[in-house]
């Protein structure tokens, strides 16, 4: 690989502080040489081509903590290399993909296969989880150690929630002693059976059947609870709403944790389902406009530490029915930057807080080294034109399943390159 | 000069999804075109060819005896070639989407299709699909439109008005599509609502469509005109939604003494099918001089008519 230098860019780097004009240089081995602002065209060798991106941004590439792969199971959903490919094009470079797949990632040999087809297959760096209980049934705990030591970097049921308190806290005793991550989808499945949307004048409406905020809280409240006793490694992996926030905010001196949110509560709210919009059936559900402004305020006060994408591919046959039949989640990890983006320009969240939101936290959480470019490591980056206006258009995007919430949607900001380990791997045409 | 009055009123919808969707002068519309099939109901010679050579397709995929038989019996007295799809039997039963079910018939070329379906939206969905009329015969526990047309229909065939009249709702509002229906429209017209339910029956937020809600029935019939009972459907029990029936009954189930709140000259009215003794007092139901129960099945059948006529373009 030839060495390469970018100069005049705008570099945001939140793990090493870095917010200012400068350069970029790559080594011949697709590694950080130098950056920032003492690399100039004064200090690069003359004969050098380099490449001027005066008025663009360069980023480290996102790392996406809640990624949905079809792999195995569900392959014509999304299988490694179209993941991939529609991560690449949104400026994605690492991913957590969720064990919720057929078989379920939930033993060691599950986990080797996992490992080389994202290896063969994937150009970008796949982190897999595995399932916190076997087979996702909430009964028995999988094996921590062994899993981790197999490259697992990360516990969660996904889509589902450990309903058992006792064994709650027994999971968070192994993973203390294990020093695993514990990432909780918090939902209270009784309160929330059959629900679909949020529990409020829309439900009411349109006579769908509701999940109430509490459904959330009252599991965050039980888990931050528990922690008290046993505080392990442990993340909720997305809230919807004021009241979990306030749960949240309430023990963050006390124990030790991190939250996350989907770009889609950050963005949306349930007015956007309109009439029956299937696309935007979600878990959790889009809440009310105060819930989506309090979760922007959660960013900004540090009391929500990374955002995700929720990639959920599904088929469009899954969406085509009723809102009672129709699949759960959207796909939009090739979207989740430059939706992000759109909190910058309507000037409701700082643009390093939400970088840092998408690179530097969910790795430091993940303990990976990814989501910075300090120098002598990979060179794993974007390039971004910030202002670059552009309409989602599911026909375009790469994904293959194309169940976006946000089909039409003007959005300004687009990521024009994508680099993994110094190749550009994605090219905006 | 007929002509040109005809087309002064015109409804603004396609599809009669829901009553959410209209506006007042349909809904006058419609109202004033079932008055003008009441007379022709009850006179012995009851057909007219105003709908010869449409087709109404009937599409239930839920049990229905009086809303599928209604519009079966508009149809046929308006002319119409009238199908009724048998659901058990049809394709759905062997995986086929509604979608899919939609462009079927659509192949066909019907004028109308009636649905009926379990799940909230499916007739909007269905009227994405089809290039006919689309008309909502009950969709989950969204809207029953025409439920509610025959009962505004015959609370104005009673009281010769709706607006400034106090009406009562009660009963399991949360499942209930045609009290949904029944607060838009009574709103419209210029009702106060009162919506009386116990707690695990009421839908929350519901006081933001514009009503009054109580969770204790005296107070809330109070002083009403009309007292509308809902079904209680039996599956809530088993669900723990509730205790009992009896324990219902006692609190929720429409008797003399709980009556004697509401006016003296107030109509009790329910969308049937009744549960004699869990909602509502077996001789109260049955009471000629309060109850105009039948008279709601008679005038949905003449609601039913204006609507096919109306949303068949004619």
């Amino acid at each position: 690989m030839k060495k390469k230098y970018f100069l005049n860019a705008n570099i945001i780097d939140p793990f090493n502080s870095i917010n200012e004009i400068g350069g970029l240089i790559i080594s011949e081995n697709g590694k950080i040489e130098a950056i920032g602002k003492k690399v100039n065209q004064n200090n690069i060798p003359v004969r050098e081509k380099f490449i001027d991106l005066k008025n663009k941004y360069i980023l480290p590439g996102i790392v996406d903590m809640r990624v949905f792969v079809g792999e195995p199971g569900y392959e014509y959903k999304e299988n490694f290399k179209t993941l991939s490919k529609a991560a690449l094009a949104g400026g994605v470079t690492s991913v957590v993909t969720m064990p919720n797949t057929d078989p379920t990632i939930d033993n060691v040999s599950i986990v080797d296969f996992l490992k080389r087809r994202g290896r063969d297959k994937a150009k970008i760096n796949i982190f897999p989880s595995a399932s916190l209980t076997k087979n996702i049934e909430g009964t028995n705990m999988t094996e921590f150690g062994l899993l981790q030591k197999k490259g697992i970097i990360a516990f969660t049921d996904g889509t589902k929630t450990i309903q058992n308190t006792r064994l709650m806290l027994r999971i968070m005793r192994s993973a203390y002693d294990l020093d695993s991550l514990i990432m909780q989808h918090a939902e209270d499945l009784e309160l929330s059976k059959d629900g679909m949307v949020n529990d409020g004048i829309i439900a009411t409406k349109l006579g769908l059947q509701g999940i109430p905020d509490i459904a959330e809280k009252i599991i965050i409240d039980r888990d931050l609870n528990l922690l008290e006793n046993f505080n392990c490694r442990y993340h909720i992996s997305q809230i919807s709403s004021s009241k979990s926030l306030e749960a949240i905010k309430q023990k963050k001196d006390k124990v030790k944790f991190t939250t996350g949110v989907s770009i889609n509560n950050l963005s949306l709210n349930e007015n956007d389902i309109g009439d029956f919009r299937t696309f935007l059936k979600l878990s959790p559900p889009l809440r009310t406009e105060e819930d989506r402004v309090s979760l922007v305020e959660g960013i900004n006060k540090g009391l929500i530490d990374v955002i995700v994408s929720d990639h959920k591919p599904e088929d469009e046959e899954q969406k085509r029915l009723t809102f009672a039949q129709a699949a759960t989640g959207a796909s939009g990890v090739e979207t989740l930057l430059p939706l992000a983006l759109e909190l910058f320009h309507n000037e409701s969240a700082k643009l390093e807080k939400i970088i840092e939101c998408l690179t530097s936290n969910p790795a430091k959480i993940l303990k990976i080294n990814k989501g910075n470019l300090s120098t002598d490591n990979d060179a794993d980056f974007c390039i971004v034109d910030l202002y670059k206006p552009w309409v989602v258009k599911k026909d375009k995007l790469v994904s293959k399943s194309k169940n976006t919430c946000i089909e039409d949607k003007k959005l300004q900001g687009l990521v024009t390159n994508t680099f993994v380990k110094g190749e550009e791997l994605f090219t905006y045409k | 000069m007929a002509a040109s009055t005809k087309k002064a009123i015109k409804i603004s919808q396609k599809h009669l999804l829901g009553i959410q969707d209209l506006s007042i002068s349909d809904i006058k519309l419609i109202l004033s075109e079932s008055k003008k099939f009441i007379s022709l109901n009850r006179s012995s010679s009851k057909k007219i060819d105003v709908l010869r050579g449409k087709t109404q397709i009937n599409l239930f995929f839920e049990p229905s005896t009086r809303t599928q038989s209604s519009f079966e019996l508009a149809g046929k007295r308006l002319g119409a070639d009238v199908m009724s799809m048998n659901i058990t039997n049809s394709a759905i039963k062997k995986g086929e989407t509604l979608i899919d079910t939609a462009m079927t018939l659509n192949a066909m070329h019907p004028d109308i299709i009636v649905i009926r379906h379990q799940d909230s939206g499916a007739c909007n969905l269905l009227s994405q699909k089809v290039n006919c009329a689309v008309l909502n015969a009950g969709d989950g526990r969204r809207e029953h439109p025409t439920q509610a047309l025959l009962d505004a229909l015959t609370i104005i065939d009673r009281k010769e008005r709706i607006d400034g009249l106090k009406i009562a709702i009660c009963g399991d509002i949360l499942h209930s599509r045609v009290a949904r229906s029944n607060i838009y429209l009574l709103n419209m017209l210029g009702a106060e609502i009162n919506i009386i339910a116990p707690s695990n029956l009421m839908p929350n937020d519901i006081e933001r469509l514009g009503v009054n809600i109580f969770t204790d029935m005296k107070k809330g019939v109070k002083d009403c005109d009309i007292v509308m009972m809902l079904r209680l459907q039996n599956e809530r029990m088993t669900s723990s939604f509730l205790s009992s029936n009896r324990e219902y009954y006692e609190y929720y189930g429409l008797t003399p003494e709980k009556l004697e709140n509401a006016k003296k000259d107030a109509l009790i009215m329910h969308p049937g099918p009744m549960n004699r003794g869990i909602e509502i007092d077996t001789h109260l139901a049955d009471d000629i001089n309060k109850s105009v129960i039948k008279e709601q099945v008679e005038l949905g059948v003449a609601v039913r008519m204006a609507c096919l006529k109306i949303f068949c373009g004619k």
